[in-house]
């Protein structure tokens, strides 16, 4: 698969000017965002706002109006059928509820993709898919048992493990974090953070967690009235002065969130 | 492409090997080939060194493979020395080397003992079974007696709203199939009977035949099929979604709520559908008499007043309540065995049918015994 020459500083996803409109309603209005290869961007924004329709928007699932999607440096729109799969291989997706195959183990759900890709011995598939089960933080004798018995936690790294089974540069994750008890959730991110160093991937994030926005994200995008109305670290949307951002950032909630960031950040330099 | 991304050199008894290129996912089954080559060409030598310092690419596919390479040189304790490889790839290796460190049992091969495993499991499914199902029924009658002391919590209204899908809708089929069913009867027995010269037995064949036997048992499979399989994808999608454990929080007993209107409508409905439905085949018999064998319909009414006494009815009829029990037992006991997932719901659904129908048949071979003992 030859990748297409793309200069290193060249963003990875680029949106520009992407309109969606739903049900006659304009959900994403002129949307422009790019993200940089090799970062964690976290993209926030209230309930209903369209967070999630960006980001099936720019994996295919829902037709947009007008705009240009690039996904490494490969328009969507004009490139043929083949080059959108060879574009489809080199991301990975973590859907909201795990979206693991009911019918099929864990193992199975992760070998999937590469059996349907990848022409690979039985006996390097299995120790690849365990070797990314336990990547993941899941024990080896997960592999047999079926998505129906796991817990909430536990289907989320499966799914995060099928999302990674090709080794993508982009992973997308739609709240990765909702639905796991706080813990479950900071074990997560940091487990997303550490694959991300590890593997050098990129990662896109739809998140509510202002955890995760402080823990693991270099940038933060956000969405209102159909638009990227800020984007930046978390010190620019300290600093923004748009209502929602505010209210968002400095409410009660996140300024709990932060504090305790930064005193973990105090005890790890102590 | 691929020769260049593992090369062997054999110096003396020391091997030395250089990796090149991308070690990623799109190169992985030709690089799983070099490895298992170069690791069989080691056989006989004494250290091995791997030289990684040309590689432009490593993913976990290649982070994988050059840790079973090492693992497969060192097993009997020789050396393996990795050099040159890129530090920004050290966290991935480790990350290699943290993984497939325990074995899964590997399942087993032994054809006796598989036999024995699967023979063990059938025997404790069917042992389930059995419990499962009388345990319902205790439920079931508990559940009677309690509704028998306090008659105003017995839910009427679900039990007509069953008696109504399971009854009166499926009327229009059940009368159609057997009519067919009765219609196939008598020609077959006419056709046969001709060539003896006993035309006039056939009313006897279709009468005994349809009211002591099939009438009941097309209808029962009929239902088992239509209702029965109903009963459990109902009863397992609200397994699934927790509507059951909501009902047992709030102190109901989803016996009594949701299976016992269930199984009496099931108990109304069968003998009903059965009546009708042996009505039904007579009627086909008879039609088919007047037009394919020229009996006039007088004659076959006479002679099936003759044929025919009230004990036939008896016998078919009585056996309709006890195979409704049976496809409303085993319906809700498979509807309550569905866990989480879609694919156990068509499991339990497909099972829920074929156990209801065999038990159908089964009861219906027994009932036949004891009406033969007792003289009927």
């Amino acid at each position: 698969m030859a990748a297409p020459a793309q200069a290193p500083n060249q963003p990875i996803i680029r949106v520009k000017d992407v309109e969606v409109v739903l049900n006659d309603r304009k959900i994403l209005n002129k949307l422009t965002l790019d993200v940089k290869r090799g970062e964690v961007l976290g993209f926030v924004g209230g309930s209903g706002q369209g967070k999630t329709v960006l980001m099936r928007t720019i994996i295919g699932l829902l037709p947009k109006v007008s705009g240009i999607i690039e996904v490494f440096g490969v328009d969507l729109d004009k490139a043929s059928e083949q080059e959108r799969h060879a574009v489809e291989r080199r991301w990975g997706v973590l859907f909201q509820q795990g979206a693991l195959f009911s019918s099929l183990t864990c193992i199975q759900n992760v070998q999937f993709p590469m059996r349907e890709y990848l022409n690979l011995s039985p006996r390097l598939m299995d120790e690849i898919a365990i070797a990314k089960l336990e990547m993941v933080g899941l024990k080896a004798d997960v592999r047999d048992k079926y998505p129906a018995e796991l817990s909430g936690g536990m289907i989320k790294r499966v799914a995060l493990a099928r999302a990674l089974a090709l080794d993508p540069e982009i992973v997308f994750l739609d709240e990765p974090t909702s639905g796991l008890d706080p813990i479950g959730a900071g074990d997560f991110d940091e487990l997303i953070r550490t694959l991300q160093q590890t593997l050098g991937l990129t990662v896109y994030m739809v998140t509510h967690d202002l955890d995760s926005l402080h823990a693991i994200c270099d940038r933060i995008a956000v969405l209102s009235d159909g638009k990227v109305i800020v984007e930046g670290n978390m010190d620019v949307m300290l600093a923004c002065d748009h209502p929602w951002v505010k209210e968002y950032f400095r409410g009660k909630r996140s300024r709990a969130a932060g504090m305790a960031h930064h005193r973990a950040n105090d005890l790890v330099a102590s | 492409m691929s020769e260049a991304l593992l090369t062997t050199v054999a110096r003396g008894d020391r091997l030395e090997l250089a990796a090149a290129g991308a070690w990623t996912v799109d190169c992985a089954s030709d690089l799983e080939t070099l490895v298992d080559a170069a690791v069989a060409q080691a056989k006989s030598v004494k250290s091995v060194a791997i030289n990684m310092a040309n590689v432009e690419r490593l993913d976990t596919f290649g982070a994988w493979l050059l840790e079973r390479l090492v693992r497969d040189f060192s097993t009997d304790g020789r050396g393996i020395d990795v050099v040159g490889l890129p530090p920004r790839y050290n966290d991935l290796v480790h990350e290699a080397q943290q993984s497939n460190r325990k074995q899964p049992e590997a399942p087993s091969e032994d054809i006796v003992d598989t036999a024995a495993m699967l023979l063990r499991r059938a025997g404790r499914m069917f042992l389930r079974d059995i419990t499962l199902t009388v345990q319902l029924f205790g439920q079931l009658v508990m559940a009677i007696l309690r509704i028998a002391r306090n008659p105003r919590t017995f839910r009427f209204t679900s039990m007509v709203h069953h008696l109504d899908r399971v009854g009166w809708r499926a009327v229009p089929i059940v009368l159609l199939i057997t009519f067919l069913i009765g219609c196939i009867i008598a020609q077959q027995s006419l056709f046969h009977f001709r060539k003896f010269g006993a035309d006039v037995y056939v009313v006897d064949m279709v009468g005994i035949l349809v009211l002591r036997e099939i009438g009941v048992l097309i209808v029962a499979v009929m239902i088992a099929g239509r209702s029965g399989s109903s009963y459990t994808a109902e009863l397992g999608s609200m397994k699934m979604r927790e509507e059951i454990d909501a009902l047992q929080t709030m102190g109901l007993d989803p016996v009594e709520v949701l299976i016992l209107p269930r199984i009496l409508a099931l108990v109304i409905a069968l003998p009903a559908l059965s009546f009708l439905g042996s009505m039904a085949a007579l009627y086909g018999g008879g039609m088919v008499c007047w037009l394919y064998g020229g009996m006039s319909p007088e004659i076959f009414l006479s002679r099936l007043q003759e044929a025919i006494s009230l004990d036939h009815f008896e016998v078919g009829i009585s056996k309709a309540p006890f195979m409704a029990l049976i496809i409303g037992i085993i319906a809700s006991v498979e509807g309550l065995a569905v866990k989480g997932s879609a694919e156990s719901l068509g499991l339990q659904t497909t099972a829920s049918v074929v156990k209801s129908i065999f038990l159908v048949i089964v009861l219906d071979g027994i009932f036949a015994m004891f009406f033969a003992a007792i003289g009927k």
